[in-house]
């Protein structure tokens, strides 16, 4: 039998109702694909076997039964940020040690009623803070992409380090993701995968562990778009228990797929090249822009004049409001607890022992910016800096313009323990320069595989929408995806 | 703006996290530099500008004033590090 982890969803998902195979058949054989490369590249952090396989026969059973759900039988691969009841649930910290949810997350909840199997609970960057899933408390995760020739071991990006790589890998047939300032975007763009991180309040955040409130959403990284397309349509949803999640009903994004992008206005904005970006990632710009234009779509050249203070507004932003989000991580209601010789003492020497360095700097950052007297010049200028940057988004789609195209990242993966960017905290954090500002101004923007470096590495191209508009960025990205082709990996784990 | 060691201390005794002077040396430097790198927000012009409250334009939803989930006091505790009869145990806080 063919390898059946090589399947799209979507090609799954038919010869599972057409019963060429099992979903139990299906889940064993990604189970097997795991047991064989996970100490490699250390995408998962707990895998459910037991699980699985029950989950995959009852899907079966739906399907002998002509009951099956849109994702019935789809093995499925969770970041650890997200809530499984009874399962690992740690956003990768020491500080969630043994924390085992008694409640489902919407997103995951979405997922099983509509016959999704659950394989385990993917590694990523503690709390979601990194950009390359170096600060996970569980190791790196490596990236299934090496360059020409080299034996070298790379990043997969991060947070969502490990549902990249995971994808890559063939270590699942999609994984849910989230995306604060990139988490979602930059780890598709390091292992040529898509993934889609929607406008904010089309996915619940309820029974997600909460990292920057205002910024934090969820989506999907698949191996293609169409997959990316099925697996958003089932992760989103209107629910009562997310204030924040968007009264409106979630389009069928797979029937966009295919329609026409003749006449569309692609919007280039000039600020994203900035100084010091390789050559390559401009030419891959410009393939992208001749791709759309090739199609029939109309590039114009647009502003977005605050862009460069998206970066420096968010890292006042997402810390002000994870050192409030992280509070609770006290040492009395869950996970781990160092005891003191009073109150105030446990609680500081659990948060010491429980948090890694780039948590403690983070939280640290936060709580200085919200501190009396700082709260003016840090955190109310930074709010408004990103009204700016969203009405410089507003203005462009005032204009007529239909989506946004850039690079997704300022350079290809690079490599673990990366020594210049240990040294540097700032220049880690500029790996989300292109995608920072989409979670600023609540936009969804997708990443796609724009093609191999000159280093056989793959790159991103990042297309930016309209608020609620994810069917543009899915049929545009399609288009792009069609010039690609699909990018894999050589296997040598 | 930059913190001094006096101050990275204060914020982490705020922030109730455990540092030793060697961290909290360390994290000076990092702290410096990152707010070296939003110091930068400060050329901006915001005069008129309204904060940001809310980053997609949303009514507030209201709930119906009804009781809808409770009785479940073990499975709040059930991942607590140290209980008792369903209370969460601290050490001692008053005299």
């Amino acid at each position: 039998m063919t390898d059946l982890t090589r399947l799209t969803i979507a090609e799954a998902r038919e010869k599972l109702r057409a019963k060429e195979f099992s979903a139990v058949e299906l889940t064993d054989a990604y189970l097997a694909a795991i047991a064989a490369a996970n100490d490699k590249i250390n995408a998962y952090v707990s895998v459910t076997p037991d699980k699985a396989r029950s989950m995959a026969k009852a899907s079966d059973d739906r399907i002998a039964k002509g009951e099956a759900g849109a994702l019935e039988g789809i093995p499925l691969g969770i970041k650890d940020l997200f809530a499984t009841e009874g399962e690992h649930t740690q956003a990768c910290s020491h500080i969630l040690d043994g924390f085992k949810p008694r409640y489902e997350s919407t997103v995951t909840q979405n997922l099983w009623n509509d016959g999704a199997v659950m394989l385990g609970k993917l590694n990523m960057d503690e709390f979601a803070m990194g950009s390359s899933n170096e600060t996970s408390y569980y190791g790196p995760v490596i990236n299934p992409w090496r360059a020409r020739g080299s034996n070298q071991q790379l990043v997969p990006g991060g947070s969502s380090g490990g549902s990249a790589a995971a994808v890559a890998a063939f270590l699942c047939a999609g994984a849910t993701a989230t995306d604060t300032g990139g988490s979602i975007r930059q780890p598709a763009a390091f292992t040529g995968t898509v993934g889609i991180k929607p406008t904010y309040g089309r996915c619940s955040r309820w029974g997600t562990v909460a990292f920057a409130s205002s910024l934090d959403q969820a989506g999907p990284i698949a191996r293609d778009v169409r997959d990316a397309a099925i697996l958003l349509k089932s992760m989103a949803s209107v629910d009562a228990k997310d204030t924040t999640s968007v009264d409106l009903p979630v389009p069928d994004y797979e029937a966009s797929l295919g329609q026409s992008v003749r006449g569309m206005k692609i919007g280039i904005p000039r600020e994203y090249r900035v100084e010091g970006m390789p050559e390559e990632i401009e030419a891959f710009w410009q393939k992208g822009i001749a791709w759309l234009k090739d199609a029939g779509a109309e590039i114009v050249d647009i502003s977005l004049p605050h862009t460069k203070y998206a970066l420096p507004a968010y890292y006042i932003v997402a810390p002000a409001e994870a050192s409030s989000n992280l509070a609770r991580y006290d040492g009395v209601r869950y996970g781990l607890r160092v005891d003191g010789k009073d109150i105030v003492d446990m609680y500081e020497k659990t948060r010491a022992a429980g948090f890694g360095q780039e948590v403690k700097r983070r939280i640290m950052i936060g709580t200085y910016v919200l501190s009396a007297g700082y709260y003016d010049a840090y955190y109310l200028r930074a709010q408004k800096v990103r009204t700016l940057i969203k009405r410089d988004f507003e203005l462009a789609f005032q204009a007529g313009v239909d989506a946004i195209l850039t690079p997704a990242t300022p350079s290809s993966a690079f490599g673990i323990a990366d020594e210049d960017l240990a040294s540097d905290p700032v220049k880690m954090y500029l790996n989300d320069i292109f995608t920072v500002t989409v979670n600023m101004a609540g936009l969804p923007g997708i990443a796609v595989p724009g093609g191999l470096d000159s280093r056989g590495l793959p790159l991103g191209l990042q297309l930016i929408g309209k608020p609620f508009e994810e069917e543009t960025l899915f049929k545009t990205a399609h288009v792009i995806e069609q010039a690609v082709g699909k990018l894999t990996p050589e296997k040598w784990w | 703006m930059s913190v001094d060691l006096a101050t990275v201390k204060r914020v982490a005794h705020l922030a109730r996290i455990a540092v030793s002077e060697d961290e909290a040396n360390r994290m000076m430097g990092e702290l410096n530099g990152i707010l070296g790198f939003v110091e930068q927000l400060s050329e901006v012009n915001v005069d008129g500008v309204e904060a940001m409250t809310s980053v997609m334009p949303m009514a507030m939803k209201e709930r119906q004033d009804a009781v809808t989930d409770g009785d479940k006091a073990a499975d709040i505790v059930a991942n607590a590090p140290v209980t008792d009869q369903n209370f969460f145990l601290v050490p001692k806080v008053v005299e």
